[in-house]
């Protein structure tokens, strides 16, 4: 009986699966009924259509590339723009012989080796009825002799394409950045965002700055016509036409004028500057020292300036605001002074009496305040406002290595601010994690004392100084940085301002931040150690000075400014934010080698002050050359403390 | 003597399928050499391509399908690790990580996955033939799943696409339920949207150049619009041999591999285009008639999912050609020229050539 019924199962089975098979033989028929009927709808019943595009004609699709999107400063001064230049352009499929051609037509117009190399690797990337550019930029005597003789050579046009400016040269070229020739990387990258069609028509694409970061912004749609072309190349009618769609304008932060006066008055000399609204995070000036003429690079740039500007020693290619890392120096104090303050370390009236060293425990080895006799008696606000070195080192030890990390990285030391473009450096907040996983070795007691006055293994870039200034000015609302004010559309004039990012609100004492700032606004007056900047401002400064070591010091031995190789000189460092009670603008200013911050540093951000918030533009006067150039240095260099 | 050898060799191949899927070969080298520009290269390495999937057949024909049967699960699960070390470890090309690199050589596991997914299913339900149940239908899905997950996020649109239609196949076969199907069919429905949003930008891209070539006229539609013209140009007869237009100009595309349809198409017309339909219909039909003879479970499903894996690769390269279905890079089966998807799909022809021919061998054992 079961035997019976598991042969039904398998009868049942066996008809069920015959069943199917017999729906998919079906599925099958239709399924190639289908490609029949469309194969008779191609090839019988549109046949004359396709017939006529193939045969008498061919059918060639050209791009329309966009106008890129323009850069303005904040009050609309032009950054970044375009204009028309000549270029002489090749149709391959429309000339007989390549060589022949340039033979006869560099005859008229210069062709050099550098164009034709261009010319070669856009024909590879290109369909043979698109026009390349063989030589850009001609001039007015170059196309009226080539317009004369253009009969000779069908296949080869004048045509007029937009070219990228930038107006003010050398100036903030780090911001902006530049564009230069679409390179094998950049295809490859594309090719990844299936964005190579919309880049047919394109040669260049951002190389850096806002220019990179803001590529997709900027570069708009690429518009295209379909044109009917008969045997002889010519084309007989426009088939269909989407004309192209302008990038999208960009207006920064930036205040031309602002970023104008602070590279002037760095003048010859290398370093960093970054100015920022810390209420709204946006980024008014960023500075980086020496800078270069982005303009070299939209044509594609000559092996000499190139080699000229990659090798030099004072590094203009890199962007020291958001890549140049140096340790903080003094300027680290109020945050760490902060710390303690929070963590109820040095509570008023705590003070101590300033020998002159600090030692741990049980150990000989003198932690030096750079007052040899020292600063007597000091408590919390008044160490900030003379920077007194043995306050800090007790304090630091107190607070640990750990604590003090955690609570300054708050303040975006060791950690990227997310600013809107590409390419910043996190910086360098130690911890003994760290440096077990950097160089496997434990972590001693004394690299957390010199921590305590920016020295050791901590490094930060000009703009996470800027950046903990803004959050410190803001009360530890941390707005996060940024260059885009605004995103404007072309056709539509709709323009969509950035919205402002909160990064993080740090919860602080009222007590701490009032004794912080008083101590900082000291600075700035007479005792403080930059008294004269200050001097007459009109409004008050809330300042650090700070000085950075490049090399070590022996212990029993003296720094000797006057002594010392100028790459060996100490940088000079100062942030200061005003007017303090309602803070506008706070700055941090980095000049490399420059010895002291308050002297060096110092008047810099005092001539931008008083121009942000008095409207006073600094008397007109060649800035002073003091920096002998071509010695070698490196802006990272940092000699061990001992 | 001669005769032995001869019998001797040809006792596992089916005749009927051989003769169909030679022939085809040798029209598909004729149009490779169209469309490659009149050039041997590309046709010599086809050739060693063809020779070596033939071998790979003809051993498989030769090995008894029990023999497969016990070789289902431990395939698959090669597979899987193959497809995981890929997505851990593996190479990247044209953006997209589908090799695995061995050193000595590199594999494309996916490709395995074509032919150990049909057996893996089948297998499973030859272990549970008396007592279907919705839970083994269930179970059946996830073996399907897990695979077509990898390849999907290689990514790999074409594979994943013909893996699932081979699984699907086997599963359909082994009598899911109708109105299960129903169901199914209706959540796909509802699951499109999120499916949608898991889609690469570049996969999106291609469903909607599709829907409208016209989008994107310099780059994927351009394919297309080349492709139809050529094919619409080709007429009732066809340009010819060699003579084809847009295939001998630059106008077409990857003319040798995905699109040498439009080759074809373009030099032999309409006639050519019912012709090559016609034998594909052979070989399905073959095979169809194959699956239905065939003595046991296990045999039944894979022959039946490789017959209609096949048709399924044929009108989905012919109908994205043609231009309407997506571009999802399948190639055409026996004509596209490359070696991996030759040798996949003349092993699963061994596997059909195997069952038909040992069936005897099975009633009288």
């Amino acid at each position: 009986m079961r035997h019976h019924t598991e042969l039904k199962n398998y009868q049942n089975e066996l008809h069920n699966f015959k069943l199917r098979l017999i729906v998919l033989g079906i599925i099958v028929l239709i399924g190639f009924s289908i490609l029949a009927f469309r194969f008779y709808f191609l090839q019988i019943v549109h046949f004359d259509h396709y017939h006529t595009l193939a045969e008498n004609n061919r059918i060639s699709v050209t791009p329309i590339a966009p106008n890129r999107g323009l850069i303005t400063d904040r009050n609309g001064v032009t950054i970044a723009h375009n204009f028309f230049v000549y270029t002489l352009e090749i149709t391959p499929a429309k000339i007989e012989s390549f060589d022949q051609t340039i033979a006869e037509v560099g005859k008229l117009v210069e062709i050099s080796s550098n164009d034709l190399k261009r010319f070669r690797k856009l024909k590879a990337r290109s369909h043979a009825f698109e026009s390349i550019p063989i030589r850009t930029h001609l001039n007015e005597v170059e196309a009226a002799k080539f317009a004369a003789n253009r009969f000779r050579f069908p296949g080869v046009d004048i045509k007029s394409r937009l070219y990228r400016h930038y107006p003010n040269g050398k100036l903030g070229v780090h911001i902006a950045g530049y564009i230069g020739r679409i390179n094998d990387k950049d295809l490859v990258r594309l090719k990844k965002a299936d964005a190579l069609s919309n880049y047919k028509g394109t040669d260049h694409i951002g190389k850096s700055g806002i220019e990179q970061s803001y590529e997709k912004e900027l570069h708009g749609t690429t518009g295209f016509q379909q044109v009917e072309i008969n045997a002889d190349g010519k084309a007989v009618r426009i088939l269909s036409s989407t004309p192209p769609v302008s990038g999208n304008n960009l207006t920064l932060s930036i205040d031309l004028k602002l970023q104008e006066i602070a590279e002037n008055a760095f003048g010859e000399r290398r370093g960093a500057l970054v100015a920022i609204q810390p209420k709204t995070g946006e980024v008014l000036s960023l500075v980086s020292m020496p800078t270069f003429d982005p303009n070299l690079f939209v044509g594609g740039i000559d092996t000499k300036n190139w080699r000229l500007l990659n090798e030099s020693v004072d590094r203009p290619l890199i962007n020291r605001p958001l890549r140049g890392v140096y340790p903080p120096g003094s300027t680290f104090k109020p945050f760490v002074a902060l710390a303690g303050l929070e963590m109820g370390k040095r509570m008023p009236p705590f003070r101590i009496r300033d020998p002159g060293y600090f030692s741990l425990p049980n150990s000989t080895h003198r932690y030096r305040d750079w007052k040899v006799a020292g600063h007597g008696i000091v408590d919390m606000q008044r160490a900030i406002t003379i920077s007194c070195d043995t306050f800090f080192y007790g304090l630091a030890m107190d607070l640990g290595i750990e604590k003090l990390s955690n609570f300054v990285r708050h303040f975006g030391f060791g950690k990227k601010s997310g600013i809107d473009i590409r390419g910043e450096n996190g910086g360098l907040l130690p911890t003994p994690d760290w440096k077990r996983r950097r160089f496997n070795q434990p972590w001693y007691k004394g690299e957390t004392v010199i921590v305590g006055i920016g020295q050791g293994y901590t490094l930060v870039t000009p703009l996470q100084l800027a950046y903990a200034t803004a959050v410190l000015a803001n009360k530890g609302k941390a707005m996060r940085p940024r260059l885009v004010n605004a995103i404007t559309e072309v056709k539509t004039g709709k323009s969509v301002p950035t919205k402002p990012i909160v990064n993080e609100i740090i919860t602080l004492d009222k007590n701490s931040l009032e004794i912080v700032q008083q101590g900082m606004i000291d600075v700035t007056l007479p005792g403080g150690t930059a008294a004269r900047i200050g001097r007459n401002a009109g409004y008050s400064i809330a300042a650090k000075t700070g000085t950075a070591q490049v090399i070590g010091i022996k212990q029993n031995e003296r720094y000797d400014e006057k002594n010392i190789q100028e790459r060996h000189r100490d940088h000079a460092l100062f942030i200061a934010y005003a007017p303090a009670e309602n803070p506008q603008i706070a700055i941090a200013a980095i000049v490399e080698n420059g010895g002291h911050g308050g002297s060096a540093a110092g008047p810099i951000v005092r001539q931008l002050m008083d121009y942000y918030l008095l409207g006073k533009e600094p008397p007109k006067t060649t800035a002073k050359k003091e920096v002998p150039k071509g010695t070698e240095r490196n802006i990272t260099e940092v000699a061990a403390h001992d | 003597m001669i005769n032995q050898v001869f019998q001797r060799i040809f006792s596992h191949i089916d005749s009927i399928l051989l003769s169909c899927i030679l022939f085809t070969l040798l029209v598909g080298l004729f149009v490779l050499y169209s469309a490659s520009g009149q050039s041997f290269d590309r046709v010599n390495a086809q050739i060693t391509n063809i020779i070596i999937a033939i071998v790979g057949m003809w051993l498989v024909a030769n090995v008894q399908p029990q023999h497969m049967e016990r070789m289902a699960l431990p395939l698959y699960v090669l597979g899987i690790l193959l497809l995981a070390s890929v997505a851990l470890f593996g190479d990247i090309s044209h953006g997209a990580r589908r090799w695995l690199n061995l050193g000595v050589v590199k594999i494309q596991p996916s490709e395995l996955m074509r032919i150990a997914m049909p057996m893996m299913l089948a297998w499973f339900f030859s272990q549970r033939e008396s007592s279907l149940r919705i839970i083994d239908f269930i179970v059946a899905f996830i073996i399907l799943i897990i695979p077509v997950l990898f390849i999907l996020k290689q990514p790999d649109l074409g594979t994943s696409l013909l893996v699932s239609a081979s699984g699907f196949f086997v599963i359909f076969l082994a009598g899911l339920s109708w109105r299960f199907m129903l169901g199914g069919a209706v959540t796909i429905g509802a699951l499109t949207p999120i499916f949608w949003s898991l889609l690469h930008d570049y996969q999106r891209r291609r469903i909607l150049i599709l829907l409208d070539p016209t989008q994107d006229p310099l780059g994927a539609g351009y394919h297309i619009i080349q492709s139809t013209i050529a094919q619409g140009s080709g007429g009732l007869t066809g340009k010819g041999w060699l003579n084809g237009t847009q295939s001998q100009l630059d106008f077409l595309p990857e003319r040798t591999t995905d699109f040498i349809f439009a080759v074809f198409s373009e030099e032999f017309g309409m006639v050519g285009n019912s012709l090559l339909l016609l034998l594909f219909s052979l070989i399905i039909f073959r095979g169809i008639v194959i699956a239905s003879q065939a003595r046991s479970t296990f045999n039944r499903l894979l022959a039946g999912s490789i017959t209609l894996t096949f048709f399924i690769y044929a009108f989905v390269n012919i109908g994205m050609v043609s231009g309407i279905l997506p571009v999802v890079g399948v190639p055409l089966p026996l004509f596209s020229y490359g070696g991996t998807s030759m040798v996949t799909i003349l092993l699963g022809f061994g596997i059909l050539m195997s069952i038909q021919t040992h069936k005897k061998l099975v009633a009288s054992g």
